[in-house]
């Protein structure tokens, strides 16, 4: 015990016991990461810590909330306005949704840009596809809770796409909702599952983790690291790093709270659910948006519903649609068989990953508008260019693409002034790690 | 089971035979420990399904006396919305001249009403759930002059049958029986 590496006698007892802090040291201090990271690698620790938030300003909202279609959207307007605090708390929780989507979309085409699916990455990306759906499926149950119109139309059109299942469809949609339309059990349920689904994404967090630690970070080159010179300790490099970037997410993010705290929800949601009464417009969350549009582009006369109309409904086909727009990304390790992981050496993938980020950004848009030419045709073109860049483009640049020559280590472009200039010259190579 | 399954395992049964009992013995424990488990999950599945008082409250009973021809209302049964429509002669010709082939989920007016007059169906959408407009004075109703999706835009005829839009089927008629003229029973 005595030639134990920590100073404190009663960390070093304790850690003798229980190995916490050799753990702790071994995954945060001596932690090796490419020291060439840029602000795009904060959105990972980002995540972890809107989830934090999530857990706690939503078990603290749990102590006030009724789960009952009788009480719900009065206690919820009971939190706004009496519960001490319960305002600042719920718009938290509230744009904490929407801004964990924003942090985890960057994260996602963050790691699509660097090429960090792929070999030996592919697990760890997997994780983060999961983690996303669990997410996508939190959100969802979370939003039915307030019991608002939208809440509730919301639920409806959702759970209803079950129905579209050939055969057993309508069977599983009423055991969803546990009765004949969403109502009171649907509501207990969704609440149950709404508190459960956040802590089994911890659980899937933390492989996400130990699947990272076991190969590292990727990096904004995407070589591998190949000395110790291609690194520096996590803590107190990156910690502070995160800190700073934590730092200017909340000020944006508390702009939110405080200044347009509903700017990203509906005013439907604030009217209680009235299930004999339909919106003339129904809207999901921004953050589904892109999905809606890929889902509602599935019509009867639409051009990308024909080559397999003769194989299922246009509703079959669009609620499948949908789900394959996320399932395709389990597969992108594979679809993108490049050898280069960074788009910094791939000049045609570069292009058309910036294609992609619009393409996305046009189906948000389309999927906001009324189902209406002409946005019907523009989401399905967007649709159908959506599944062409995974399915046809990818593959094909893995076989065509000419890349750039790739730097032999992290520490070379540094240190042959690849970056700015006049930086670069005044840098000298590092004697130690 | 599994402790058999083992001890054959343990013995020094080299033999051809000895192999193929102790395959059997595998498999067999393996099918009933699946069985096992399937049969402790459906319990925790299957409580999700509608609960007994969730049934028992499933069906209304609807007076028909104050609803006057051509009127349409909506009344509520298991907690989703019923149109009943009292249809004009006019209505139910329309309805029954349509030829099953225009049909996109062909189905003849006469199997859809069980008197002609009264036309009961579920008002919801057979998309994605929403509730048609059309029953409310001076709302859409549609290409058709029955009912207006504006969720996605599907038209409904006067018989509630799906003309065109993204929906797929009819509007579905529930269970119903006529308790006496005035009188009908939905569930
Ligand atoms: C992954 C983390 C989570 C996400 C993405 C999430 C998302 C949401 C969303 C979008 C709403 C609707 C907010 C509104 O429009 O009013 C909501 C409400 C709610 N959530 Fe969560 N949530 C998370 C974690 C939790 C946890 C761990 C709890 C603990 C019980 C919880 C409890 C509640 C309650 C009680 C409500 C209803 C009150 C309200 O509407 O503000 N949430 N959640
Ligand atoms: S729900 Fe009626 S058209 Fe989609």
């Amino acid at each position: 015990m005595s030639d134990s590496k920590f100073k404190n006698p009663i960390v070093a007892w304790i850690d003798y016991r229980l190995p916490v802090f050799s753990f702790m040291e071994h995954e945060l201090h001596e932690y090796p990461t490419p020291k060439n990271l840029n602000y795009w690698w904060n959105f990972g620790s980002l995540a972890g810590i809107i989830l934090v938030i999530m857990i706690v300003t939503g078990i603290v909202l749990a102590m006030h909330y009724t789960a009952h279609t009788a009480f719900a959207f009065d206690s919820v307007e009971r939190i706004m306005r009496d519960v001490n605090y319960g305002w600042l708390i719920r718009y938290v929780h509230m744009n904490g949704a929407s801004a964990f989507f924003i942090v985890v979309f960057i994260h996602i085409f963050r790691g699509m840009y660097f090429g960090s699916y792929k070999s030996p990455r592919e697990i760890l990306w997997i994780l983060g596809v999961v983690i996303m759906l669990i997410m996508m499926a939190t959100a969802f149950l979370g939003y039915v809770l307030p019991w608002g119109q939208m809440s509730f139309w919301g639920a409806t059109v959702i759970t209803n796409l079950f129905s579209a299942i050939p055969i057993v469809g309508d069977s599983i949609v009423t055991l969803l909702w546990g009765g004949f339309s969403v109502d009171n059990p649907t509501l207990n349920r969704f609440f149950s599952l709404h508190y459960l689904l956040p802590f089994v994404l911890v659980g899937i967090v933390v492989l996400h983790i130990v699947a990272l630690h076991q190969h590292g970070s990727n990096n904004p080159i995407g070589i591998d690291t190949k000395s110790p010179q291609d690194t520096i300790p996590f803590h107190p490099y990156y910690t502070v790093k995160d800190l700073f970037g934590l730092g200017v997410f909340l000020v944006l993010f508390f702009g939110f709270v405080f200044f347009a705290p509903n700017y990203l929800g509906h005013p439907d949601n604030y009217i209680e659910a009235n299930p004999l009464v339909t919106p003339p417009h129904i809207v999901p969350e921004w953050y589904f948006l892109p999905f809606y549009a890929i889902l509602r582009s599935f019509t009867a006369d639409a051009l990308i519903y024909l080559p397999i109309s003769w194989l299922m409904s246009a509703k079959l086909a669009g609620v499948l649609a949908m789900f394959a727009s996320i399932m395709v990304l389990f597969i992108l390790p594979w679809l993108d068989h490049s050898p280069v992981r960074s788009a910094r050496f791939r000049p045609l993938y570069k292009q058309f990953f910036w294609l992609l980020v619009i393409d996305c950004i046009i189906l948000g848009i389309c999927g906001a508008k009324p189902a209406e030419a002409p946005w019907t045709y523009i989401a399905q073109a967007a649709t159908a260019y959506y599944f062409l860049h995974f399915i046809v483009i990818l593959p094909l640049l893995g076989f065509f693409e000419k890349t750039k020559p790739l730097p032999t280590s992290i520490s070379e472009p540094v240190l042959k002034g690849g970056g700015g200039a006049s930086s670069a010259a005044s840098a000298k190579p590092m004697e130690k790690a | 089971m599994a402790s058999s399954a083992d001890k054959a395992g343990d013995g020094a049964h080299g033999a051809e035979e000895g192999e193929t009992r102790r395959d059997f013995l595998m498999l067999a424990t393996g099918a009933f420990g699946a069985f096992g488990a399937a049969a402790a999950a459906w319990p925790l599945i299957d409580q999700m399904n509608p609960a007994a008082d969730t049934l028992a409250s499933s069906s209304t009973e609807v007076n028909l006396e104050p609803i006057k021809p051509g009127q349409r209302v909506l009344i509520k049964w298991r907690g989703k919305p019923v149109f009943i429509v009292r249809r004009t002669k006019a209505q139910i010709d329309e309805a029954r001249a349509v030829k099953l082939a225009d049909l996109v989920d062909p189905e003849t007016d006469e199997a859809r009403a069980k008197k002609a007059e009264w036309l009961i169906i579920v008002g919801v959408c057979t998309h994605l759930g929403c509730i048609p407009a059309g029953t409310k004075e001076g709302e859409l109703k549609g290409e058709f002059g029955g009912w207006f999706c504006p969720c996605h835009g599907s038209h409904y005829d006067t018989s509630g049958r799906i003309r065109k839009g993204p929906a797929p089927k009819n509007l579905p008629v529930p269970a119903y029986e006529f308790l006496s003229d005035k009188l009908v029973k939905i569930g």
